[in-house]
C-alpha cells in the first residue's frame, strides 16, 4: 500500500510521542482501540480547568503507520484549543488532512475517539457531569 | 558493512524468487528461434519444441524421483492444486466423497476444498499441533471408509514447518486413500521423493524454485497405485488429456532447468540457507527481548523464519524497513482485515499475530544484507516501543491479556 507524504512525515517524525502523569488531576488519558484488532491509542491532555485550554498532549500508539499517524496529527490539532473546539474535531478531518485511503478510516475514528476519552476522563476528575456540559455547549 | 548492501533487499522468497539468469538463458532460445509448438509432429519446429519439453519434463522427475510420464504441466501451483483435488475427486466420487485436510493449507487447496463441499463432497479440516504440524492420531481418526483423499501440504508457506508427510503417506497408503501434496514450498528446497514418501499427487510451482511465473507441474503417480483424475480444463487432449492447451514451451524449459540447479545444489544450498537463517534469528533474539518464533523450530525449512515482535504492529514495523521486502501476518497488510489464519491455527493469540513478520531467505541473498536487516529490525522495533503504549503497560507490569479493551 502506498502512504501519503502526511503519513510518512508523521510516521517518521511522530509529533508528541510521550505520556504525561495519568493521576495529575489536570491530565485526562484516553486508551482507545485493542491489541486483537491491531490498534491501540492513548492519547493524553494536560488542560488548564480554569481556561479550558489544551496545554499539551501526548500519544503513544500501537498500531500501523495510519494510526499513528492520525494520533500524531490529533497531539498536534489538539494543542492550544479549548476543549469544546478539541471536541469538535471530526475523523473526516483527519482523513483529509492525511489522505486516507478507505481501508484506514478507521484509523482516524480511533483517534476522534480517543480525543473524547481523553476528555472525558478529564471531566470525571473535574465532577463535570456530561448534563452540565451540554447546557455550556448550548 | 552497510556500504556493501545494495537497496531494496529482498528477502520475501516465500512469495516468489528471481528467475536464475542461467534459467533464464536456458528459455531465452525458445522465444524466438526454437519458437514451435511442442505438438506440431510434422516439422522441425515443433520436433525442437517437443524434445525441449521432454527434457524438462526428466529433469522435473528426477528432482522428485519420479518418471517423465507422470509429470502433468500446468499453469502453476494453484492449478496443479486444483486439479489434484478436483481431478480425484470427480474421479472417484462412486467410491467416496470424503476428503481430509488440515488447517494451514493455502488456499489454493482449502478454497478448492470448500467448493468441492458445494457439490456434495465432505471435507475433515484437521487442526494443527502448536508447533504447526499434523497430528497422526487426529489424522487415523479422521478416515472412513467413504474416505477417497488426503490432502496435506509438505511444508506451510507462513511459517515453514514441514509435517511428517513420510508418516502421512504411509498411513493413506494402509487406508488405500490417494495422498495429494502440496509441494510448492518444500520442491527444490529440501529432498522430496514421492516413492519413500508414499505421495499420489504432488503439486509444483515454477517460480518458487528461480524459475519463471505462470508454469508449474503436478505429479501423478502411474504405477502401485495407477492414479487417474479427471480434466478441469478441456480441449486439445495435451498433457495425456489430463490438462489441455497448448504447452508453455519457453515456462516449461525454464521450470525443468530450475529443478536441475536445485537438485544439484541442494545439498549446499540448504546448508547455506539454514546458516543465513540462523544468523537472522539469532542477531534477532540476542539484541531484542519479548520477540517469539511462530511453528516448529526443529521441523522447519531452512530458509524460513517467521518471528512475532510483542508490542509492535506488524505494518508499521514494514513500513519502517521499507528497503527490505518481507511480510506480515497483520491484518492490516491482507485484504481482510483479519490477522493470519495460519498463526491463529497455531493458537498464537490475535495480539501476536498482528505482529508476526515473515522471512524468506533465497538463493542471491548474504550474510552483509542479514546483517543490515538485523540492525534495521532492532532501531525499528525499539522506536516502535518507545510508540507502543502496549509496551509502556507491559513495562509498569500491567497484564495487557486481562485489560478490559474498548472494543467495536
Amino acid at each position: 500500500m502506498a502512504y501519503s507524504d502526511k503519513v510518512v512525515d508523521h510516521y517518521n517524525n511522530p509529533r508528541n510521542v510521550g505520556s504525561l502523569p495519568k493521576d495529575d488531576p489536570n491530565v485526562g488519558t484516553g486508551l482507545v482501540g485493542a491489541p486483537e484488532c491491531g490498534d491501540v491509542m492513548k492519547l493524553q491532555m494536560k488542560i488548564n480547568p480554569e481556561t479550558q485550554v489544551i496545554e499539551e498532549a501526548k500519544f503513544k500508539t500501537f498500531g500501523c503507520g495510519s494510526a499513528i499517524a492520525s494520533s500524531s496529527l490529533a497531539t498536534e490539532w489538539v494543542k492550544g484549543k479549548t476543549v469544546s473546539e478539541a471536541l469538535s474535531i471530526k475523523n473526516t478531518d483527519i482523513v483529509r488532512e492525511l489522505s486516507l485511503p478507505p481501508v484506514k478510516i478507521h484509523c482516524s475514528v480511533l483517534a476522534e475517539d480517543a480525543i473524547k476519552a481523553a476528555i472525558r476522563n478529564w471531566k470525571t476528575k473535574h465532577g463535570v457531569e456530561a448534563a452540565a456540559e451540554e447546557k455550556v455547549a448550548h | 558493512m552497510e556500504m556493501a548492501v545494495k537497496l531494496p533487499i529482498y528477502m520475501d522468497n516465500h512469495a516468489t524468487t528471481p528467475v536464475d539468469p542461467r534459467v533464464l538463458d536456458t528459455m531465452l532460445p525458445y522465444f524466438t528461434g526454437k519458437f514451435g509448438n511442442a505438438a506440431s509432429r510434422n516439422h522441425s519446429f515443433g520436433w525442437s519444441a517437443e524434445e525441449a519439453v521432454e527434457n524438462a519434463r526428466s529433469q522435473i522427475a528426477s528432482l522428485i524421483n519420479a518418471t517423465p510420464k507422470e509429470i502433468i504441466i500446468t499453469s502453476g501451483a494453484t492449478e496443479s492444486d486444483n486439479l489434484m483435488i478436483k481431478g480425484v475427486a470427480e474421479m472417484y466420487r462412486e467410491k467416496g466423497n470424503h476428503i481430509i485436510t488440515q488447517a494451514i493449507e493455502h488456499k489454493a487447496v482449502l478454497d478448492t476444498c470448500k467448493r468441492l463441499e458445494k457439490y456434495g463432497y465432505e471435507v475433515t479440516y484437521l487442526p494443527v499441533q502448536r508447533d504447526g504440524r499434523v497430528n497422526l492420531d487426529d489424522l487415523r481418526k479422521a478416515i472412513t471408509p467413504k474416505t477417497i483423499l488426503i490432502t496435506i501440504m509438505y511444508a506451510n508457506n507462513e511459517i515453514g514447518i514441514i509435517n511428517p508427510i513420510a508418516e502421512i503417506g504411509k498411513i493413506a497408503k494402509e487406508h488405500g486413500v490417494f495422498f495429494a501434496v502440496d509441494g510448492v514450498q518444500a520442491v527444490g528446497k529440501i529432498p522430496v521423493d514421492v516413492q519413500k514418501d508414499n505421495i499420489d499427487l504432488l503439486a509444483i510451482s515454477g517460480h518458487k524454485i528461480y524459475g519463471p511465473k505462470g508454469v508449474g507441474a503436478l505429479y501423478v503417480r502411474r504405477r502401485n497405485p495407477r492414479v487417474q483424475i479427471s480434466a478441469i480444463i478441456d480441449g486439445g487432449g495435451h498433457e495425456r488429456g489430463m490438462r489441455s492447451g497448448t504447452l508453455n514451451v519457453t515456462g516449461i524449459v525454464g521450470l525443468g532447468k530450475a529443478c536441475e540447479i536445485c537438485q544439484k545444489e541442494m545439498p549446499e544450498e540448504s546448508v547455506r540457507m539454514r546458516g543465513l537463517r540462523d544468523r537472522l534469528k539469532d542477531g534477532l533474539l540476542n539484541r531484542l527481548d519479548e520477540v517469539y518464533i511462530n511453528g516448529s523450530m526443529e521441523h522447519r525449512l531452512p530458509n524460513n523464519l517467521n518471528m512475532s515482535f510483542a508490542y509492535v504492529e506488524g505494518e508499521s514495523l514494514l513500513m519502517g524497513i521499507n528497503d527490505v521486502a518481507v511480510s506480515s501476518g497483520s491484518a492490516c497488510t491482507s485484504a481482510t482485515l483479519e490477522p493470519s489464519y495460519v498463526l491463529k491455527a497455531l493458537g498464537v493469540g490475535e495480539d501476536l499475530a498482528h505482529t508476526s513478520i515473515r522471512f524468506g531467505l533465497g538463493r542471491f541473498n548474504t550474510p552483509e544484507e542479514v546483517d543490515y536487516v538485523i540492525e534495521k529490525m532492532v532501531t525499528v522495533v525499539n522506536k516502535l516501543r518507545e510508540l507502543s503504549p502496549l509496551y509502556e503497560m507491559a513495562k509498569e507490569g500491567i497484564d495487557i491479556s486481562k485489560m478490559k479493551w474498548q472494543t467495536a
